[in-house]
């Protein structure tokens, strides 16, 4: 469509101005009524597309002057939307990704994501939760001929840190509506698959959703039902119960009865035991503290290829601060926060993945676990 | 005799946490929230007899103008041995806050002149909202909060205002104005959540002060 500015010299022209726009039902701009079309004043009218044409030959019989004010209607209002909302109906129908959804959306939202793009994503289950809730990773791969390598990333670990499985959904939608327009993710993706885990720890980011938002742990019972929850990220079997952990449920970096004694770890471990040759790059996602994390909690003694680690690091901390000037710090977990042992992170890498790291992500504390909804985008475009 | 430490290693942002928190106490009200942009330098002193003294050069941001910043020098010396005794914190901030003097007024003009005292309940909400008319009210606790941080903080904790529980305005015979607050405080070492009873007396000219606090048994639930 576009938009047609006039300016009428004679009364004749007027009249015929006035004539076109009643038989073709012409969108009046300016002025909005026929009867105030007056000469040597502004006229704006919207021509539909089809009719630009007949339209414009018209004027030219009439010998009535006129230059085009908008030349394409469409194209200007959908730059003043906001761009995700468009971009959300190709991926997958209307999700709003700046927004915390509860596990019942997030379920649906998997099953929407794979039936779009099932060229490129499939679903698969990795086991089941405490209260027998099934946990789903999405596989995001290109068909192709070679073996592929493997990169992995979990959120919710932790059930309060709900800026974690947002960033996962906004990471996914991210890469399935630009790999084709954007080089450098299809070019990712000819020698990476992604396997991402929206949301590990199921049953308490549940509970935080329906009881109490700062819950932590899963939902296995202790004590004969008098206490709940274990640390899932105290609970892997890299010097599990040494340090920086609680042998009382009631504490919130209670481990567990034994390493891997709660099956969400279970099947964690399961899964990534049998990927192990394949996967080169761990991630497991956390808020809060603007920190990457490189082995280990359990000792300041550094990992063998410390240096690599470091380095990637610090690139992709650059990388998130140039974009709105979020500031990380880059460090081990014992160096850096506090020391812990049985954490995810650290037992992938003593089994023999090179590169792995925990992101803790916005902010700092000033609203600490209850990231208000309006920084999920900023944390999310930072961190892609 | 100092020894200087990485910025980013969890001492320096432990003591950090402590100068702010003192701050935030000193100088924060109902329209100014004080938060560390970033940790540009710190130094450890092990004092013999005495404890351990932390120089650090801070950055700090105004939460409602985040393109402001001042920097901030402080020393914090926690005691040796008496785990009940606050750490000993001397800041000095170069620069301006900007001034929330017309802020203040119109809000203890807005809270004296309430009919029935203000109760709220979870700032922020589960989606971290906060309706605007309670902003100050957060702020208050942020004050609240950090005047507890800095009182209780040692060497092997890190606190953070996690959310106020509830909130309750009483009203008085003189010209402060009360808060009785329940903040939850998350310690970032042992990850546990900790509910705290704070009084806070306020006034636009005087500022806050912290009358009666008292932790809660039990987890922060809820």
């Amino acid at each position: 469509d576009q938009v047609l500015h006039i300016v009428p010299e004679t009364f004749q022209q007027v009249q015929h101005l006035q004539h076109l726009c009643s038989t073709l039902m012409l969108d009046l701009w300016k002025p909005l009524l026929l009867e105030d079309i007056r000469a040597g004043e502004d006229l704006h009218i919207r021509v539909p597309a089809p009719l630009v044409q007949e339209v414009k030959e018209i004027l030219d019989q009439h010998m009535i002057s006129h230059r085009v004010l908008i030349p394409d209607v469409q194209k200007l209002l959908d730059q003043s939307k906001p761009r995700e909302r468009s971009s959300h109906r190709q991926v997958s129908g209307g999700y709003i990704y700046t927004e915390y959804h509860p596990m019942e959306e997030i379920y649906q939202w998997m099953t929407q994501i794979q039936k779009n793009n099932s060229e490129l994503v499939t679903q698969h289950i990795l086991g089941k939760t405490f209260e027998n809730r099934t946990m789903y990773y999405l596989q995001i791969s290109q068909p192709s001929n070679k073996p592929k390598k493997i990169i992995w990333m979990d959120c919710g670990i932790h059930a309060r840190e709900w800026i974690s499985p947002a960033f996962c959904q906004w990471f996914v939608k991210e890469i399935l509506q630009n790999y084709k327009s954007d080089p450098k993710i299809s070019r990712f993706l000819q020698n990476l698959d992604l396997y991402v885990l929206p949301v590990l720890n199921i049953d308490g980011y549940i509970y935080s959703w329906e009881q109490d938002r700062l819950w932590r742990k899963n939902r296995s019972p202790y004590n004969n039902g008098s206490c709940y929850g274990t640390d899932l990220n105290r609970n892997f079997n890299s010097s599990w119960g040494s340090v920086g952990v609680s042998f009382n449920c009631s504490s919130e970096v209670f481990c567990g009865s034994g390493p891997e004694s709660e099956p969400e770890t279970r099947a964690v471990s399961q899964f990534i035991k049998s990927k192990k040759s394949d996967i080169v790059c761990y991630l497991t996602m956390h808020s809060y503290g603007q920190l990457i994390l490189t082995p280990y909690g359990s000792t300041t003694k550094p990992p063998s290829n410390n240096e690599e680690l470091m380095q990637v690091a610090k690139e992709a901390a650059a990388a998130l601060t140039g974009k709105y000037g979020t500031s990380y710090r880059v460090g081990s977990t014992a160096s850096i926060l506090y020391s812990n042992s049985g954490s995810s992170r650290d037992w992938v890498h003593t089994i023999g993945i090179p590169l792995s790291y925990t992101f803790e992500l916005r902010d700092t504390g000033t609203y600490g676990f209850v990231l208000p909804a309006d920084q999920i985008q900023p944390t999310c475009k930072e961190t892609m | 005799r100092a020894m200087e430490l990485p910025p980013s290693h969890f001492l320096a942002a432990r003591a950090a946490a402590v100068a702010l928190g003192y701050l935030c106490y000193l100088r924060g009200g109902p329209g100014r929230g004080l938060e560390l942009r970033e940790l540009r330098r710190a130094r450890r002193q092990d004092i013999d007899d005495v404890g351990h003294k932390y120089y650090l050069e801070l950055e700090l941001e105004d939460v409602l103008d985040k393109d402001r910043t001042v920097t901030c020098t402080a020393e914090v010396l926690y005691p040796l041995g008496n785990k009940s005794s606050a750490p000993d914190v001397q800041v000095t901030v170069q620069g301006e806050l900007r001034s929330t003097e017309e802020a203040d007024q119109e809000f203890y003009n807005r809270m004296r002149s309430l009919e029935k005292e203000l109760v709220a309940e979870n700032i922020p909400d589960s989606h971290g909202n906060v309706p605007p008319e309670l902003e100050p009210i957060h702020l208050l606790a942020r004050v609240a909060s950090g005047y507890l941080i800095w009182q209780n903080s040692t060497e092997n904790t890190k606190f953070h205002l996690a959310r106020v529980k509830r909130v309750k305005q009483v009203k008085r015979n003189d010209e402060d104005l009360q808060f009785d607050y329940v903040v939850l405080l998350h310690e970032m070492v042992s990850q546990e959540l900790i509910p705290w009873e704070v009084t806070v007396l306020w006034h636009p000219r005087r500022g806050a002060r912290v009358s009666r606090d008292r932790r809660q048994t039990g987890h922060g639930a809820g």
